[in-house]
């Protein structure tokens, strides 16, 4: 049976290790792209929520409580089907009779953009909350602009204390990226399923597949742990 | 003027209450996955919290595995290993008298569901247990209480209520994973409404928007009962209530 297995997961003639490669690859990609974008979402979201704004503050939660309380699928399914039809809505406005499809992948990363955002907006307002008040009225009191302020107070500080939390974050969103395969993006498990289905062997895929994201998981989380250690290596050890 | 008629059009096509009438039909088959999975995985999720504290490293190297590996499992892989799987080893599963679990699509979801809330239930608990002041439980020593009596008086009543937060999103989160059953073809909300959508000539989403709303309101529904037992567990945390102008805290001759 073992030998079976890596007869069809070998990177041999008929085996499909490169192609499963190929796959990990394009999730990991997929991922860190749309958390990428979802730290743009993110940190919008929590400087709006912050704001001293109610039109802003609304407009935060609002997002914040869809994203949170709607199942990540569902908000796929809007997301994808929505984009096609806005955009060709707009180039209609604008003279453009013809139907407009958007690429897949910039889809996908945008649904996971929105989704990462909302969370990660709590974990950076959460740890704006940290930085203690004196810091800032001392900043202000020296005559920093705001946008300095921003660039030398703030953002070293959050970025400090949201360590955790954003590792959090991309584990989460690591996960999710499994069910961009329902849009078409060929990632493990889209590619899992096509391998299950042409050798009938899906036992053999499916565990291949929860292998390479344990594997994919393991070695990021190692990776944010160090970045914890270095990002509080100027902080006093409890 | 175009853009906002594309927009409002979609409510045009189709009466937006019978959309939800049969969205709804999908609602006894979430609530089956829900609740079961959640119910059933705390109770797994507590013995694995207990195995987590053995000093035996079998037993606790076992529950560490348990929940790294789920943990970092994505739900949908494991839905399928479940659901898929096993079809590899018929012959070896129907000898053994198990794979009728298997035939069951509600089973397999209902078994991932498990596997994967217990994981995550596990570390909520296991961090409610550690959130208790040591000083209780010495105290309840010291009054030489068994190990029994220590956990079923103070350690459980205590770990139950600081658990309850973490558990509340828990319980949400499976709520929208119940939607992943939609793709192993379970006839869910969203199952449902993927159907009606594809079946409509226009193919307009207000289906979907409708899906998410029913969505909503159960989690916000969740949240609320969730902070109704909270407010009731946490009376003797709250400052008591003194009215001083009602009739019948007034003195009385």
């Amino acid at each position: 049976m073992v030998a079976d297995y890596f007869e069809t997961m070998g990177f041999g003639p008929n085996g499909w290790g490169w192609v499963m490669l190929r796959a990990s690859g394009m999730t990991i990609f997929l991922s860190v792209t749309g958390f990428f974008v979802g730290n743009i979402f993110g940190a919008l979201a929590a400087i709006a929520k912050l704001a001293n704004n109610k039109v802003l503050n609304v407009v935060a939660n609002t997002y914040l409580n869809i994203v949170r309380g709607v199942p990540e699928l569902v908000l796929i399914y809007i997301v994808f089907y929505e984009s096609s039809s806005l955009v060709t809505t707009i180039a209609q406005t604008f003279g453009y009779p013809e139907p407009i499809f958007l690429p897949v992948f910039p889809v996908a990363v945008t649904a996971l953009g929105v989704i990462s955002g909302a969370y990660l907006a709590e974990v950076f307002r959460a740890a704006f909350l940290t930085i203690h008040k004196g810091e800032l009225e001392a900043a202000r009191s020296v005559g920093m602009a705001p946008g300095l302020m921003f660039r030398r107070i703030i953002i070293p500080q959050v970025l400090r204390y949201a360590v955790p939390g954003i590792g959090n974050v991309w584990q989460f969103i690591l996960k999710e990226s499994s069910l961009i395969s329902v849009i078409g993006v060929v990632e493990i498990m889209r590619q899992t399923k096509m391998g299950a289905g042409s050798t009938h062997k899906p036992f053999t895929f499916f565990i291949t597949a929860a292998i390479l994201f344990i594997v994919i998981a393991f070695f990021t989380g190692v990776g944010f742990r160090k970045l914890e250690q270095w990002s509080t290596r100027g902080m006093k050890r409890e | 003027m175009d853009l906002l008629t594309a927009l409002i059009d979609p409510l045009r096509d189709l009466p937006v209450i019978g959309v939800f009438i049969k969205l709804l039909r999908g609602l006894p088959m979430t609530l089956m996955l829900v609740v079961p999975s959640v119910f059933i995985g705390a109770v797994i999720a507590s013995l694995l919290a207990f195995m987590r504290f053995s000093r035996n490293p079998l037993i606790c190297g076992f529950a560490r595995c348990y929940i790294s590996i789920f943990r970092s499992v994505p739900l949908l892989v494991l839905l399928f290993i479940v659901y898929y799987g096993p079809g590899q080893f018929r012959e070896f599963l129907t000898n053994l008298g198990i794979y009728w679990i298997f035939r069951s699509d509600y089973l397999c979801a209902l078994v991932a569901f498990i596997i994967n809330t217990s994981a995550y239930g596990a570390e909520i608990i296991r961090g409610a247990v550690l959130s208790i002041n040591p000083g209780q439980i010495e105290a309840g020593r010291a009054c030489g209480m068994s190990r029994w009596l220590l956990l079923r008086r103070i350690i459980i009543p205590i770990a139950f209520r600081h658990a309850l937060p973490a558990y509340s999103n828990e319980f949400i989160l499976m709520v929208k994973a119940t939607a992943l059953v939609s793709i192993v073809t379970l006839m869910d909300m969203t199952f449902i409404a993927i159907e009606m959508r594809y079946r409509t000539p226009a193919q307009n989403s207000t289906v979907l928007y409708c899906l998410a709303a029913i969505y909503f309101t159960i989690n916000y529904v969740v949240a609320w009962l969730f902070k109704k037992v909270e407010y009731r567990v946490s009376a003797h945390l709250r400052e008591p209530v003194t009215n001083v102008l009602s009739p019948d805290t007034q003195p009385t001759l």
